[in-house]
């Protein structure tokens, strides 16, 4: 009696978090199965869920048209290169304090989050003169720079708590057996830090990946990531549709996954630390 | 001894942070001050000249400053309650026992990871598009007049979508914070013979409302530089009705090149999001003890 009624129950909860679910999910769907319709089908009334005649042409057509695999590669470089270099900088400096605090580490710390409450339009016509100045308008490298320092602060956070947990004892124990700090480096913390830096990385990417306001302000037509790519479409009154659900669903599978992949880690990255 | 050279380390480790970070935050930061205070637009390089006040009372006075402040705030309460209470009532239908569990929060959580261009994008010319979006095909179906979203309702579009971006985000945290609550607590409560309303106000709210808090405080400081939503659909129209602070400095310093007066719109931004900014920094740094 009581087993049917939990049973029921589960029927009817099951049922409505799957329709909220593909509710949200919807316009997701929905532009992926547009981008394998024809344009006319696309916008063809009444709609149609599934494309009527499946095809691919448009994703030929956007990369013919549009040279869409240099944004893609622009976004690719971008967001790992910007990565990487936070790490470069981050990693010492997260390690330093978790390991060995001083009474301003908090200090640090929280300062370093202030910094990533500054908003962006604060800084855009300075940031965008001496870009100008320097020939760096349009330029990968100069929009790689200015994301690590948009996401230093998150970096830097996020590895600390990773590091704060890896257990200080452990290295003492290591030491008692006669590691030498190389061993102990090489052989207890690398291995310990690494699923923490891993997922570090992973979001920071997907941060990087989607950002649209210096990437949008900052390029043009040459270093113009996916974001500022797709934006482009915006322009002409689209009857599009089908090539720019082409174009998004490419700009959005890889991060889709990357963010599924890391939806564990996404909570404590975006909360620094303050939800687990 | 070994302590001194381990403290000379760790400042060395952390210096490169600490100077990137204090010249990217300093160096832009007072050039913009300095500019907010110069008569300064490329258009006119022969007109220049240190002006004091006068691009703040041009920015302040600008009837466009006003609708844009209105407007961030509205963007910012509307998304926020939106979100949270879709969150909570998310979080709690992903709390029970589902069938498909994780493929479900993966749905839910996916337009998070959605790059706002892509999102505003596909909301605009596939879900509202006054002819052949689905919500035309909705109204049609009812029978009833077709909505051109973007012109007659743009705030509200604008706050449509950035609200479905952030939804999940909210949602995927307040589930996280809900998963913590303690088991025990919540069938000692049930066997009480409390019943869900009770439940909610005296057990589960109080584990969420840090939670909830935190939620509310990173939304609004992202929410506060909406940008790209407004940039693609609406560019700020009709007229000034969904123009927001960032997206009328942009306005005034990338297509009016007014550089000053774009600075001096930059500096309200910085205050106002430090007002917020403020009160996060206590909330985690309280975090940070405990």
């Amino acid at each position: 009696m009581a087993r049917a009624a939990t049973t029921q129950r589960k029927i009817v909860v099951t049922t409505a978090a799957w329709i909220v679910g593909l509710l949200i999910f919807f316009p997701i769907l929905w532009t992926i199965l547009t981008s394998f319709k024809t344009e006319g089908d696309a916008i063809a009334f009444p709609p149609s869920l599934f494309p009527p005649h499946w095809t691919l042409e448009n994703y030929f057509e956007v990369q013919s048209r549009s040279d869409y695999f240099r944004h893609f590669v622009n976004s690719v470089v971008i967001s790992i290169g910007s990565t990487v270099l936070a790490l470069l900088i981050a990693v010492p400096a997260a390690w330093a304090m978790a390991f060995s605090p001083t009474p301003k580490t908090r200090d640090i710390m929280m300062w370093m989050l202030s910094t990533k409450m500054m908003p962006a339009v604060g800084v855009l016509v300075p940031i965008y003169l001496i870009f100008r100045t320097l020939g760096l308008l349009d330029n990968v490298w100069g929009l790689m720079v200015i994301l690590m320092l948009m996401n230093l602060p998150i970096v830097v956070w996020m590895l600390y708590t990773y590091f704060k947990e890896i257990p200080v004892d452990i290295l003492e124990a290591a030491r008692m057996d006669g590691a030498t700090l190389g061993k102990e480096l090489v052989y207890v913390l690398v291995p310990m830090a690494v699923p923490g830096i891993a997922s570090t990385m992973l979001l920071n990417v997907i941060l990087a990946w989607n950002e649209a306001f210096w990437t949008l302000n900052l390029t043009a037509a040459r270093a113009a990531p996916l974001t500022a790519f797709i934006a482009s479409y915006s322009s002409p009154e689209g009857l599009f549709w089908a090539k720019l659900s082409a174009a998004s669903t490419l700009a959005i599978a890889p991060i889709l996954v990357l963010g599924w992949i890391s939806q564990k880690q996404l909570v404590r990255g975006l909360t620094f630390g303050a939800v687990k | 001894m070994a302590t001194r050279q381990t403290k000379a380390l760790a400042r060395a480790m952390m210096a490169p942070s600490i100077i990137v970070l204090f010249v990217w935050m300093i160096v832009p930061l007072v050039l913009t001050l300095w500019f907010s205070f110069q008569r300064y637009n490329l258009n006119y390089p022969e007109r220049s000249g240190f002006v004091w006040f006068r691009n703040y009372y041009f920015f302040l006075t600008d009837p466009a400053f006003l609708q844009a402040i209105g407007n961030t705030l509205i963007l910012v309460v509307g998304v926020l309650v939106i979100t949270v209470v879709g969150g909570i009532l998310l979080a709690l239908l992903l709390d029970q026992p589902i069938w498909g569990q994780g493929i479900v929060r993966l749905l839910v959580i996916a337009p998070f990871f959605v790059m706002p261009t892509v999102s505003a994008l596909v909301w605009k010319n596939m879900m509202m598009h006054p002819q052949y979006g689905i919500f035309a095909w909705i109204s049609k179906t009812l029978g009833l007049p077709t909505v051109a979203w973007l012109t007659d309702y743009p705030l509200a579009s604008v706050i449509i979508i950035t609200a479905w971006e952030w939804l999940p985000f909210a949602a995927l945290i307040l589930l996280t914070a809900l998963q913590s609550l303690d088991e025990d607590q919540k069938e000692a409560s049930e066997m009480d013979g409390a019943n869900f309303v009770n439940r909610f106000i005296y057990i589960i709210l109080p584990h969420l409302a840090r939670a909830i808090t935190v939620v509310i405080l990173i939304e609004t400081i992202f929410l506060l530089s909406v940008f790209a939503e407004i940039y693609v659909t609406t560019q700020g129209g009709p007229g000034y009705s969904s123009t927001n602070l960032p997206f009328l400095v942009y306005v005034q310093a990338l297509l009016n090149y007014d550089v000053g007066g774009a600075s001096a719109g930059g500096m309200v931004a910085v205050v106002l999001a430090n007002i917020v900014a403020i009160f996060l920094i206590r909330i985690v740094g309280r975090n940070l003890d405990a």
